[in-house]
């Protein structure tokens, strides 16, 4: 049951953007410009990192949801994410992303972690400026969301993949800024 | 030296955010909604759930300005915001706030980790629903600022005096106004 009292039949961070409109928007524009907004790495590369920050902070709802949205951006394949959240250093990805994923694990335990390194093998394999930027900001965003969550202990489905699967395709093609609210509340009943 | 070319000569949170002016826009309008909007919270308390939760995270740069935010909306009582880092149990603050600090800390930690008996002690101690939301909302929000301003290797003074005059503005005109 959640610490407080959330709208009912709303999903993980759903219930609490309806419960406060106002900070909603904010984080609602945030991960929009994130990971659908304009920029070198793909969405799909970008929920991959977000969904491997989620699991590592072991947050159900968010590492479930944006699983499936990298899938959904991905042609609805759930390969390169979950190979990534299984184990990112051996994962068949491009060796750009396995070094945005280090400095994204790296944020997830404290921003400090990040060494000079890390930054360097980054541009060494292509990593630009403002890609570098984003992948500290989307990691340190989403241990900002996975708190959210789990710290007002929202409601979380497990194991309905039809719910999360078409949350992520809401998410991929329909985006942060236009609520769910109607699928949610038919899926959550 | 900053990870990334940021612009020189800005300290802390505003290299990135004149680097990233898109997401510069939602991040100070997130925290002027939970630091400076409508609230049954004062803004000096909620700047202080800021503060110690950054102090917690080390970062120099945001416990430094939100520690003197606070210390500027409690009559310049710097030694009130060195009370709540050091122990938030001890220090002078209501028992509401007490119980309030103790779920930011817990979610700074990690947010599974806010137990119902957490919940309970502060509504006893008098806090709604809102006040408990924004509480974890403004923990969970400094775990990001904190990282995005380390993550980067970003530049802060050291200096508690240097962070006076920025406070006194950021009292005054807010985080959308006064940082461009």
């Amino acid at each position: 049951m959640p610490h407080i009292a959330l709208p009912e039949g709303l999903p993980g961070i759903t219930s609490a953007f309806a419960f406060r409109p106002e900070t909603a928007k904010p984080l609602r524009e945030l991960a929009e410009i994130l990971l659908r907004g304009p920029g070198s790495l793909t969405s799909a590369e970008r929920e991959t990192i977000a969904a491997f920050v989620s699991t590592r902070n072991d947050c159900y709802f968010c590492q479930t949801s944006h699983r499936a949205a990298a899938a959904h951006h991905a042609g609805g394949s759930y390969e390169m994410v979950d190979a990534v959240r299984l184990d990112s250093l051996n994962a068949p990805v491009s060796p750009k992303l396995k070094a945005l994923l280090a400095i994204a694990g790296k944020v997830q335990q404290g921003g400090k972690n990040v060494t000079p390194e890390d930054i360097q093998r980054a541009r060494q394999e292509g990593a630009t400026e403002p890609e570098i930027h984003d992948t500290v900001l989307i990691a340190a965003a989403f241990c900002m969301y996975n708190r959210y969550v789990d710290g007002l202990a929202t409601y979380t489905p497990v194991d309905d993949f039809k719910l999360y699967d078409e949350m992520g395709a809401h998410m991929a093609h329909e985006g942060y800024t236009r609520p769910a609210g109607e699928m949610h509340r038919e899926a959550g009943r | 030296m900053p990870h990334i070319a940021l612009p020189e000569g800005v300290p802390g949170i505003l290299g990135p955010m004149a680097f990233r002016p898109e997401t510069a826009k939602p991040l100070n309008e997130l925290a002027e909604t939970l630091l400076r909007g409508p609230s049954t919270l004062s803004p000096g308390e909620r700047e202080l759930i800021a503060a110690y939760v950054s102090s917690r995270n080390d970062c120099l740069f945001c416990q430094s300005i939100h520690g003197a935010v606070a210390a500027y909306h409690f009559d310049g009582n710097e030694q009130l915001v060195l009370d709540v880092k050091r122990s938030a149990e001890r220090a002078p603050v209501s028992d509401k706030l007490k119980a309030l600090l103790a779920i930011a800390g817990e979610v700074q930690h990690r947010g599974k980790h806010v137990t119902a008996g957490e919940i309970e002690r502060a509504r006893q101690a008098g806090a709604t629903d809102l006040e408990i939301h924004d509480t974890v909302l403004i923990a969970a929000a400094f775990c990001m600022y904190n990282r995005y301003v380390d993550g980067l290797g970003t530049w802060a003074p050291r200096e508690p005096e240097a962070y006076r005059e920025p406070a006194a503005t950021l009292a005054r005109e807010g985080y959308v106004a006064s940082v461009r």
